[in-house]
């Protein structure tokens, strides 16, 4: 059975980290980064060392500023 | 696989619309309008309309909105967006027309255009983006605010004595003649902006068939000036707003 793995990209200069993807991943990938961006706005990263993000888009879904891309793909 | 195969071209299944450009939106973290742009702006693009909308920007904080989405727009007067997208729409009936507009641009100083373009069945759509606040100006209590709501024009919350009742816009829509789709949404969670989105197609569809106008209410959140965090602004619209604010389809004629 194939296994859908997923990746993100964060938009780190758009993010305003208004936190509610991080509220949005099933999993609780996203947390803040500690980090602020150039216009002064702490933003999110993904912590996901283990890989088991699935790409499912909810995060990108509830992102009010489209900072996230997301990309998925079935592995055998 | 390692993440950086995971990111290719050819994987990727979700990114900002293409209609809205790389400008920084002026919104405050977690604002409901940037959900609600990507939602037009999706819409737009997946009905293969980008060349024939024209929307029409009002004054509020969503007056910045042709600062983001590439698309003809029209800014009218305060309050006047409905009158502008009327005479758009007769002079050009071949195009979606649109206005977006906040609570205290439509429930307030423009609430005579509205509810006259709304009964006169003109073929647009009216995007209503009500968070119970004048969240550009700061704070100050809207027709549309809760009772026992603080504002800063209210400090010590909404009296119905005082300041009268929230008024129910998208309610007083329903009853018109001329309106044919009148809904309620929200966009809190992924399932509500699922909805949102399939509620703004319906309405651009309808208004580009030529069945009568179309309201679509937004309940958002203003975590600025409900001085709550993003998170805590959308458990405070669950709890507090849909109780008053009730989600769903109000009115839809399409339905027979």
């Amino acid at each position: 059975m194939g296994k859908i793995k997923g990746a993100i990209v964060i938009n780190e200069e758009r993010c305003k980290g208004c936190d509610l993807c991080a509220v949005a991943c099933p999993l609780h990938l996203i947390a803040p980064s500690g980090k602020v961006n150039h216009r002064g706005y702490p933003y999110v990263v993904q912590d996901d060392a283990e890989g088991r993000c699935t790409g499912c888009t909810a995060c990108a879904i509830v992102c009010p500023d489209g900072c996230i891309s997301v990309y998925r793909v079935k592995s055998e | 696989m390692t993440r950086n195969e995971i990111i290719a071209p050819e994987n990727l299944v979700y990114h900002k619309p293409t209609l809205m450009n790389d400008n920084h939106m002026h919104y405050c973290p977690g604002c409901s309008h940037g959900v609600v742009h990507k939602l037009v702006a999706e819409v737009i693009e997946e009905m293969g309309l980008t060349d024939h909308a024209v929307g029409i920007s009002p004054v509020g904080c969503s007056v910045f909105a042709y600062n983001y989405i590439d698309i003809d727009w029209q800014e009218a007067a305060h309050g006047r967006a409905p009158a502008i997208a009327t005479a758009i729409k007769r002079l050009w009936p071949d195009r979606l027309v649109f206005t977006y507009q906040g609570d205290g641009d439509l429930a307030c100083i423009g609430t005579a255009e509205t509810i006259h373009a709304l009964n006169r069945g003109e073929n647009i759509t009216i995007i209503f983006i009500n968070n119970a606040i004048y969240g550009m100006t700061g704070g100050q209590m809207a027709p549309t605010t809760l009772l026992g709501q603080k504002t800063s024009t209210c400090p010590y919350g909404r009296q119905a004595d005082l300041h009268g009742y929230p008024l129910k816009i998208t309610e007083i829509a329903a009853t018109l003649e001329g309106t044919c789709y009148v809904t309620r949404q929200s966009v809190q969670t992924v399932a509500a902006i699922r909805k949102a989105k399939a509620a703004i197609r319906k309405a651009f569809e309808n208004s580009m068939n030529g069945r009568g106008s179309n309201l679509v209410e937004i309940v958002s959140t203003c975590s600025s000036g409900w001085k709550l965090t993003p998170v805590e602004a959308n458990k405070w619209m669950t709890e507090h707003m849909f109780p008053f604010y009730p989600l769903g389809d109000l009115k839809d004629t399409t339905i027979e």
